[in-house]
């Protein structure tokens, strides 16, 4: 059983979401939690623990492994009115339930000429590093980016983490949540926030006047590092952190990319028909007469994630494979 | 019977790798022709002859690395050539046994036009493409060619650096002319600064014009050391290794054994620059020059004019350089160093100098200087441009006793004839070896430069 944690306080980006739940919990009768394993287990990854106790199991619901079921069910709740916060356990999984949310969530409302908002909330842990291999660790949040009538949010900071839920859940439209499983136990400091953190709005999380590195989720620790490496050699990096993959803030990447020209894309996806292809596609329609160098991505290799620590650690992008990149677009 | 040895291509230099022959047995070679490629730590290097004659036995296969002195080859000079041909067995050893019955003139109708090599002839294999050294691989990138394609003319079919050279000009003439490229930034602000991208040189890959590079050419006239080859350049390669070890050691041995003392004076450029301008302004775009040209042939003027600091320290002795070759230090684009020589430079004309001063870079940057450019330098000279700092108090080349610096030319308050006024001023360094000459020698030397660059028209 956890307590709030005070303002300003340094907290982790696993407990800054169970605040958040609990806030959803207690603040509106509306909201309940299913997925597999959030009540007894305390969340596959620990998110929920204690949240059963508190609230009991009409609210944090355990499911059976049944993905088309529980977030079908999620969806008729909130078509009935309801606010559910729906968790799946890993977005590979979440490919048993994309007829659900691709077919139902994400169209009833244009259907039904405006007649059938669905507010669902659907989480699910992202991405790879920490030897889960193949079936557990693939980043398939652009997918979701590609679908008209959901919004897809990836918090990659202990304050998204915190106050994009509550965004959410006030959104009348479906949303998906990506939480990249390495970050839950990074730490950060929460600032006092009195209102919500908006959704729309890319973010700089560092300035730099050289080259932009576009990023988002779990990527963004590592664009983070690979930029103070790049400021030992006096190359000053902006790194944005997209924080919504759909809608797209085109307008920060290409006031970034006007600011530095040059820009560099850094995505844990495979590259090919990933987000960071459409990234790139936008800052070339956007950007074309502000780029000095052409645009270079930083993806995984296009392979199952492997389980061996070594072989996983070579397909993901490093900080390391970013900073070559730079050093491409740069020189 | 000459013999054609290894030469040493810098005072650093204890063995070299035949990279390729550029003659076969029984070509007829002049003094200075290129008879061979040598590759030393720093860059291949085309090695010319010193005799005229008539190409013997070639006696190391490429590939090889033989110490400096080793004989590569025989070069029958013009009188042995004659008695060679009037008595053929004095160079073939493996010839059958004449017969005795013939007349001398039997004796040399039978005789083929050129001799046979000394060893028999390697029957020709298919090129195998492990063969080819990394420098052969690295000009056929370059070059666009495929060498499993190209035809070796090299003894066992063996591909050599003229094949590809050839087969690339042949692929190049197939293509059409490339279109230069400007990245959207570039072209966006060429047109807002009105600058000419055909007049400009790309610093980006494969010679791409980048927003610096017009920049650059819209700031006014370019004052660096050299100016930027607007050819495709190659994008860094692995070379930097021996190279940085070469210059390693010879820095090393510099500061070890030379005694320097350093002296700076700052020079009044306004009129050497003035004239420069107006020279420029009337000049086609191939007879412009940069700084650079005053600078070095000032500094070959001054080099004759005071000899104690052109030429070498050896066994503990001064030797005077016979002529005043300056070596030009040429930053290479994977980084690290090559000085040739611009041979008699205090006798050049400045435009003649400054051709010469582009051609060796544009061939240091790309790996084809000649022996006699690699060696020979009797004082150096290195000039940072209008990208570097104020001054450079550099490190002598051994064996040599002097090395010049000049910085960037800044403009700065200067007092003239007791009133101030904003001139454009060069500061110049001298680093000189304490064994050979004293300090007053040395700033003799650099008021004579100072005095030069005051009257540009006598340059």
């Amino acid at each position: 059983m956890t307590t709030a944690p005070p303002e300003d306080a340094v907290t982790t980006y696993r407990e800054a979401m169970r605040d958040a739940l609990r806030e959803a919990l207690s603040g509106d009768e509306r909201v309940f939690l299913i997925g597999e394993d959030v009540g007894r287990y305390g969340g596959c990854f620990g998110v929920s623990l204690g949240l059963l106790e508190e609230f009991g199991p009409e609210r944090v619901r355990d499911a059976p492994l049944s993905e088309s079921a529980f977030v079908g069910a999620g969806i008729g709740a909130a078509l009935a009115g309801m606010r559910p916060i729906v968790e799946i356990m890993t977005v590979n999984f979440s490919l048993l339930a994309l007829d659900q949310i691709l077919n139902n969530a994400a169209t009833l409302l244009h259907m039904s000429n405006g007649q059938l908002p669905v507010p669902v909330v659907i989480r699910m842990t992202t991405g790879a590093g920490r030897q889960l291999a193949a079936q557990h660790s693939h980043s398939l949040e652009g997918w979701y980016a590609h679908i008209p009538g959901i919004r897809v949010l990836t918090p990659a900071t202990v304050e998204d983490a915190r106050y994009m839920l509550p965004a959410a859940l006030a959104d009348p439209d479906p949303v998906l949540i990506f939480e990249h499983g390495s970050l839950y136990n990074a730490k950060g400091a929460l600032p006092r926030s009195g209102t919500t953190a908006g959704l729309d709005r890319a973010a700089v999380r560092r300035s730099g006047t050289d080259v932009s590195l576009i990023t988002y989720g779990g990527s963004l620790p590592k664009a983070l590092s690979a930029a103070d490496a790049l400021a030992q050699e006096g190359i000053e990096a902006d790194v944005v952190d997209l924080r919504t993959l759909r809608p797209l803030d085109t307008e920060t990447v290409a006031a970034s990319a006007a600011r530095t020209h040059r820009v560099v894309v850094v995505d844990e996806a495979w590259r090919t028909g990933g987000i960071g292809a459409e990234v790139s596609a936008r800052v070339a329609e956007d950007s074309f007469y502000d780029l000095d160098s052409p645009v270079e991505r930083v993806g995984c290799a296009e392979v199952p994630i492997p389980y061996a620590r070594q072989l996983e650690e070579a397909a993901l992008p490093q900080p390391a494979d970013i900073v070559a990149a730079v050093h491409r677009a740069v020189n | 019977m000459a013999e054609f040895t290894m030469p040493s291509l810098g005072a650093d230099m204890e063995e070299g790798l035949l990279q390729e022959w550029l003659v076969h047995p029984g070509d007829h070679v002049g003094r200075g022709d290129a008879v061979a490629v040598v590759e030393t730590a720093k860059s291949a290097i085309e090695v010319e002859c010193f005799e005229t004659g008539t190409v013997g036995a070639l006696l190391v296969e490429p590939g090889t690395t033989v110490s400096v002195g080793t004989v590569l080859a025989t070069i029958e000079t013009e009188p042995e050539a004659a008695e060679a041909r009037a008595n053929p067995r004095r160079t073939r050893r493996a010839a059958p046994p004449a017969d005795e019955g013939r007349t001398e003139r039997e004796h040399s109708a039978a005789k083929a036009p050129d001799l046979p090599p000394a060893e028999a002839p390697e029957p020709p294999v298919a090129p195998d493409r492990l063969e080819a050294g990394p420098l052969l691989r690295r000009d056929a990138e370059r070059a666009g060619v495929d060498l499993a394609s190209v035809h070796g003319s090299g003894p066992g079919g063996r591909v050599t650096r003229h094949d590809v050279e050839r087969a690339g000009e042949d692929s190049a003439a197939a293509r059409p002319p490339a279109r230069r490229q400007v990245t959207p930034l570039a072209r966006r602000l060429a047109g807002e600064l009105d600058v000419d991208l055909a007049e400009i040189g790309g610093t980006g890959k494969n010679g791409a014009i980048r927003a610096g590079d017009v920049r650059r050419a819209a700031a006014g006239p370019r004052t660096e050391t050299a100016p930027r080859p607007t050819a495709p350049t190659p994008t860094r390669e692995e070379r930097p290794t021996p190279m940085r070890r070469a210059i390693a050691d010879l820095m090393t041995r510099a500061n070890r054994e030379i005694p320097h003392y350093h002296l700076a004076t700052t020079i009044d450029l306004h009129p050497a620059m003035e004239w420069l301008h107006e020279h420029n302004r009337n000049s086609p775009v191939d007879r412009r020059l940069l700084p650079a040209a005053l600078l070095i042939k000032a500094t070959a003027r001054a080099a004759a004019e005071v000899p104690d600091l052109n030429g070498f320290w050896i066994d503990d002795h001064f030797e005077a350089g016979s002529g005043v070759h300056v070596g030009v230090a040429v930053s290479l684009r994977g980084g690290g160093l090559v000085a040739p020589a611009l041979h008699d430079a205090d006798t050049l004309e400045v435009t003649a100098l400054m051709a010469a001063l582009k051609d060796v870079v544009v061939r240091a940057r790309g790996g084809r200087l000649r022996g006699s450019e690699v060696s020979g330098a009797t004082i150096t000279v290195t000039n940072l441009g209008d990208q570097g700092a104020e001054a450079v108090f550099g490190v002598i080349h051994p064996p040599q006793v002097a090395l010049v610096g000049f910085g960037r030319v800044v403009d700065r308050p200067w007092a003239v004839d007791g009133l101030l006024g904003v001139r454009p001023v060069v500061t110049a360094t001298l680093s000189a070896d304490h064994r050979a000459t004293d300090g007053s020698v040395g700033a003799r030397f650099l008021s004579v430069v100072d005095r030069q660059l005051q009257s540009p028209e006598h340059l």
